[in-house]
C-alpha cells in the first residue's frame, strides 16, 4: 500500500509549496529555497532525472567496481597501518562514498573537509542559521567549481552536464548547482551511514556475523541478500515527505488535498504482514520490495551505486579484519539525531 | 510446450521508465538498460524465456513501466 501511494502522482514532492510538511524548523526554512530532483515534481523532475540516469545504470555502476574496490583496499591498508584502534566513521565509512561520488561527479576529493562539513550542517544544523549558511557555502562552492570546469574540463558527470546540458541551454547554472549539491550530499552521507550502521548492526548480531565471516573466509563474497536485508532493517532515510494535491481514497481513509504525508520507511519495512519476524536481522528471508530507497518516480537514483559500495565496503572490512569489534560499550557510541538521515557520529573499533 | 512457454510478450514503457534499473538488477537475463539509462527488453527475450524473475521485476519497478501480455506457459 505504501509503495502504491508513493507512486501516486497525486502526491507532490514540491518542497516550495506553502503547505508542504516540515518535520522541524530547519527543514521548514531551507525547503523554501527548493531542492533539485527530490523536491521537484514532474515534468521538471523528469527532465532533471533524465540528464542523470545514464551515469547510474546497472552497467555503468558495475564498471566502477574495480575502482571502488581499490579505494576500499587503500583505506583498509591505512587503517591497518595506523591501528588498532580506529574510529571507523572517519577512517572508512565516510571516505569510501565520499571518494567514490567525487570521482563520479568530477569533484576534487581534496575539498572533502569543506563539503563534508557543509553537508553535515545542511542536514543536521544544529541551528537554522547553520543549515542556511551551509546551503550558501555549497552553492558558492559549486558556482565556483562550475566556472572552473568551464575553463578546464574534466571527465566527471558534472563536466558532462556543463559541456552538454548547460552549453545547450537545457539547464541553467542555478539548477545545475542544485543538482550537483543533491548528488554530492546524497551520494556520501547516506552510504556512509549505511556502512557505519551496517557494521555496528553486524557486530551486534554475532551469530549472523559468524555466518558471514565463514562465507567470506570460504571465498564467497558478501552478496546482495545481506545488503538488501541491512537496507530493510536499518531504513536510514526514514520519514519520506509528500503533500496531497488531490483527495485520495485509500484503505477506507481519505487523504485530503493539502494534507502532509509522512512515510516512515522504518515502520513500513518492518510490517509483520510483509515480513516474518520483521525485527530480526535475517538475510535468508530474501528481503525484496523493501522501501529503503523509496518508490515511484523519485526512487533513489543512486541505489545501484549504494548497493555496490555496501557489498564491497562491508565485505572487505570483515574479510580483512575478521576480529573487528567495538572498542567502546555499545550504549556509549553516539548516533545521529532522530530527525535526519540515520547514522552514527562515531564508531570506535579494534581488531 | 515451447509455444505455451512463449505466449507472453514483455514490454517496457520508455515514457514511464525513470532508469532506476530495478528490472536489469532483478532479471538481468531479460532486461537491460540502453546508453541513456532507460530499460529495455533484451533482443530475443521478449517472451521472458521462462525466467521466473520477470514477475519480481514487474513488482520491483517503481513506476510500473513493465507490462506482460498473455500468459506464461
Amino acid at each position: 500500500m505504501a509503495g502504491e501511494l508513493l507512486a501516486d502522482p497525486r502526491l507532490s514532492t514540491d518542497r516550495r509549496h506553502a503547505d508542504f510538511p516540515s518535520p522541524n524548523e530547519r527543514f521548514a526554512r531551507i525547503r523554501k529555497r527548493g531542492t533539485a530532483l527530490l523536491g521537484v515534481d514532474d515534468p521538471r523532475h523528469n527532465t532533471q532525472r533524465r540528464m542523470l540516469i545514464p551515469s547510474f545504470s546497472v552497467k555503468r555502476i558495475a564498471a566502477l567496481r574495480p575502482r571502488v574496490q581499490e579505494t576500499v583496499d587503500r583505506l583498509l591498508d591505512a587503517m591497518e597501518a595506523q591501528g588498532p584502534p580506529a574510529e571507523l566513521v572517519n577512517a572508512f565509512a565516510l571516505p569510501v562514498p565520499s571518494m567514490v561520488i567525487c570521482a563520479l561527479l568530477g569533484v576534487p576529493y581534496a575539498d572533502h573537509d569543506y563539503f563534508e562539513e557543509s553537508s553535515r550542517r545542511l542536514l543536521r544544523g544544529p541551528t537554522v542559521e547553520d543549515t542556511q549558511a551551509a546551503r550558501d557555502e555549497l552553492d558558492d562552492y559549486f558556482y565556483a567549481l562550475i566556472d572552473r570546469k568551464r575553463r578546464e574540463p574534466g571527465d566527471g558527470l558534472l563536466d558532462e552536464l556543463i559541456h552538454r546540458q548547460l552549453a545547450e541551454g537545457k539547464v541553467d547554472r542555478g539548477e545545475l548547482v542544485g543538482l550537483a549539491t543533491i548528488l554530492l550530499v546524497a551520494g556520501h552521507e547516506t552510504t556512509a551511514n549505511m556502512i557505519s550502521l551496517g557494521t555496528f548492526t553486524l557486530l551486534r548480531h554475532p551469530e549472523r556475523l559468524a555466518e558471514l565471516k565463514a562465507d567470506l573466509g570460504a571465498g564467497r563474497p558478501l552478496g546482495p541478500s545481506v545488503v538488501e536485508e541491512l537496507l530493510r532493517y536499518l531504513s536510514i532515510a526514514d520519514g519520506l515527505l509528500r503533500l496531497v494535491k488531490e483527495d485520495i481514497e485509500i484503505a477506507g481513509n481519505t487523504l485530503r488535498a493539502g494534507d502532509g504525508v509522512v512515510f516512515s520507511t522504518s515502520l513500513i519495512n518492518r510490517d509483520d504482514a510483509a515480513y516474518t519476524s520483521p525485527d530480526e536481522l535475517d538475510w535468508h528471508r530474501g528481503a525484496r520490495h523493501h522501501l529503503a530507497f523509496g518508490f515511484g518516480v523519485h526512487q533513489c537514483l543512486g541505489q545501484n551505486l549504494a548497493r555496490m559500495e555496501l557489498e564491497i565496503a562491508l565485505g572487505s572490512l570483515f574479510g580483512r579484519l575478521p576480529e573487528l569489534r567495538l572498542a567502546a560499550p555499545a550504549e556509549e557510541i553516539p548516533f545521529k539525531p532522530g530527525d535526519t538521515i540515520q547514522g552514527m557520529l562515531e564508531l570506535p573499533v579494534a581488531w | 510446450m515451447a509455444n505455451d512457454m512463449t505466449s507472453q510478450v514483455i514490454r517496457v514503457d520508455g515514457d514511464r521508465c525513470v532508469g532506476a534499473g530495478m528490472c536489469a538488477l532483478t532479471a538481468p537475463g531479460v532486461f537491460t538498460q540502453d546508453d541513456d539509462g532507460f530499460s529495455q527488453v533484451l533482443a530475443g527475450r521478449e517472451d521472458g524465456g521462462g525466467d521466473p524473475m520477470v514477475k519480481e521485476a514487474v513488482r520491483a519497478c517503481p513506476v510500473q513501466a513493465i507490462s506482460v501480455e498473455g500468459t506464461a506457459g
